[in-house]
């Protein structure tokens, strides 16, 4: 029999519908591998902060989807998004996470290559005949923007503009940059872990207030009377808004979406030992502003695809098969900041982050559950209808649910469902 | 020689070797009651990220417990509840390697390598590194000032762990 060759597609928006996705979605790695394509491959992808990559010469390597990459600034500080792999034979021309180099050389047969990924210099350049033109052979250039530091690359030469692909999600994203307290934000430190399950499944997790009190329980037992009080948030007035384009905010603690409102609240109790070391050299409104802004946000705002800025860290996921997926957890503090401010901020995030933190191993935990359970019932669906006919609309005309409403959720897969059509 | 008279006047290297042996005893019997009498108050339980790190308190770290959190750490992993830690992985832990890296009247310091293995559902998972502790007698008993765990790879990716170090 003649097999019969076609380029018609398979269709992908099967996989969702409005209130539900086929358990394929965490499975197929042939759905995997058209992510990478259709999405990683073309949309604004985050792959460093600005701060990781503070001066002329520095840099940082991170990844779009599975493809690795060099962010780094040049000699005039104007930042690039490289493809690590040499021209020549492919290798990577930089293993180090970060630092400081005036170029890139390739380990193999030392090919040389600028900061902005021009090549330079060739051993023996007598071996290539007159045509050959090094301006073919620089590192593979990516599309970068930033935006209030986060630093996004996209393979998509015809992108839209990173400010109109961030949308509505942009004023969240300031509101969050406010934990400066007047200072720069500022990365100082992180825990990476991965998990055995696919990445949507952490992309959801972000939007989803609704596990809280079941699998953090032992995080909200750690926490003073006051404090659990502020996280018992399923009792109150949050929200979840779909963004566009995917992405969304759980608004979980609505008095602590704007960290310069109301700076004459009482100061928690468990911040008055630092509100009062930062009397000592600040002024009283700004001791309130460093303290609310230790406490961070209220909010998580999930970026579609694989980055969120999560109450007081950002998280990046990225995605290594249908099956694995690798976690940053990012902590930020103020840059010149006091250092009793940035000590508790980098307390706090011990506290609920790390592989032996109060938090993370848990969630991890119910992630890899997810994984491991759909093994069962390949017909059955996943469901993400938690809040459908209870949503309000927005300003934007978008959808609001309440605090544990799958809104966040339904945003993120209709964005997949457009790419993928694409 | 001069060395020798100096430890014995304070805590022997035997004493304080026999007192981390049964520090890692106690451990893997996760009778973390034992463990947090086996503290001096303002003792420090510390696992940095970054390989030689010193400033402990100003990065980030995996753990950075004074006698607070440590206690809450325990209540976390003996409660129950802690889907990630309920069942536990057990483990059993090697030291050797010893190096006595100061000692005063009554205190000493020791560098120790450990070899750890976790079994949890059948799956067995190993962590290595070298143990800094420092010893200070107090009402007779041996008890740790501070003790910082280099995990080999702190820096790379690191899951749940559902035990302490
Ligand atoms: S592979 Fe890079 S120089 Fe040959
Ligand atoms: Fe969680």
């Amino acid at each position: 029999m003649n097999e019969i060759k076609t380029d018609i597609q398979p269709d992908w928006s099967k996989q969702v519908d409005d209130d539900r996705i086929r358990t394929s979605m965490y499975k197929d790695p042939a759905i995997f591998d058209a992510e990478m394509e259709k999405i990683f491959g073309r949309t604004w992808v985050w792959v460093a902060h600005t701060s990781e990559v503070p001066d002329k010469g520095s840099f940082k390597t991170s990844h779009v989807g599975k493809q690795p990459v060099i962010v780094c600034r040049d000699r005039k500080g104007a930042l690039h998004v490289l493809l690590n792999r040499c021209r020549h034979r492919g290798a990577t021309v930089c293993e180090h996470t970060s630092g400081k180099t005036s170029s890139f050389q390739c380990p193999y047969h030392g090919w040389g290559y600028a900061l902005d990924g021009s090549l330079r210099a060739i051993p023996y350049i007598d071996g290539y005949s007159e045509d050959f033109d090094k301006a073919e052979y620089g590192l593979k250039r990516l599309k970068v923007d930033v935006y209030n530091g986060m630093i996004f690359a996209t393979f998509n030469p015809e992108a839209e503009p990173l400010e109109d692909f961030l949308g509505n999600a942009k004023v969240w994203i300031d509101l969050f940059m406010k934990q400066g307290a007047g200072y720069p934000v500022e990365v100082i430190g992180e825990h990476q872990f991965s998990f055995p399950g696919n990445w949507k499944i952490q992309l959801e997790n972000t939007t989803d207030a609704y596990h809280f009190p079941v699998v953090h329980k032992t995080f909200l037992q750690s926490l003073d009377a006051e404090a659990a009080d502020t996280f018992a948030f399923l009792e109150g007035d949050g929200y979840v808004e779909d963004l566009g384009n995917g992405h969304s905010v759980m608004v979980a603690m609505p008095e602590m979406v704007d960290l310069e409102e109301d700076l004459e609240r009482p100061i928690p109790k468990r911040f008055e030992e630092l509100a009062e070391i930062l009397r000592e050299t600040h002024e009283e409104e700004h001791v309130r502003r460093i303290v609310r802004a230790v406490g961070g946000c209220g909010f998580n705002l999930n970026l579609f695809p694989n980055a969120a800025c999560s109450m007081a860290f950002f998280r990046i996921l990225r995605p290594i098969q249908a099956d694995e997926t690798a976690i940053r957890h990012l902590a930020i503090g103020m840059q010149g900041g006091p250092k009793a401010a940035n000590q508790m901020r980098l307390r706090l995030h011990e506290h609920f982050q790390g592989p032996m933190g109060f938090g993370s191993p848990d969630d991890a935990e119910v992630w890899e559950r997810i994984q491991r359970g759909t093994d069962a019932g390949p017909d059955l669906d996943i469901m993400v209808n938690r809040g459908i006919g209870l949503q309000k609309p927005s300003e934007n005309g978008l959808d609001v649910g309440d605090v544990t409403a799958e809104t966040g959720m339904r945003s993120a897969y209709q964005m997949w469902k457009r790419m993928m059509s694409q | 020689m001069s060395e020798t008279t100096k430890t014995k006047a304070g805590i022997s290297q035997a004493e304080a070797i026999d007192f981390v042996w049964r520090e890692a005893d106690v451990l893997d019997r996760a009778d973390y009651q034992t463990w947090l009498k086996m503290w001096s108050k303002h003792g420090l339980y510390i696992i940095p990220i970054n390989p030689d790190e010193t400033d402990f308190e100003n990065t980030l770290n995996i753990t950075y417990d004074d006698a607070g959190m440590r206690r809450m750490r325990v209540d976390r992993l003996s409660g129950g509840f802690a889907i990630s830690a309920a069942p536990a992985a057990r483990t059993v832990r090697l030291l050797s390697r010893f190096v006595e890296t100061d000692c005063g009247p009554e205190t000493i310091s020791l560098r120790a390598a450990f070899f750890l293995t976790e079994d949890k559902l059948g799956r067995q998972i190993q962590h290595t590194g070298t143990i800094e502790y420092d010893l200070i007698r107090e009402g007779g008993a041996l008890v740790m000032s501070k003790k910082v765990v280099r995990l080999i790879n702190a820096n790379g990716e690191l899951n749940a762990i559902s035990y302490l170090f």
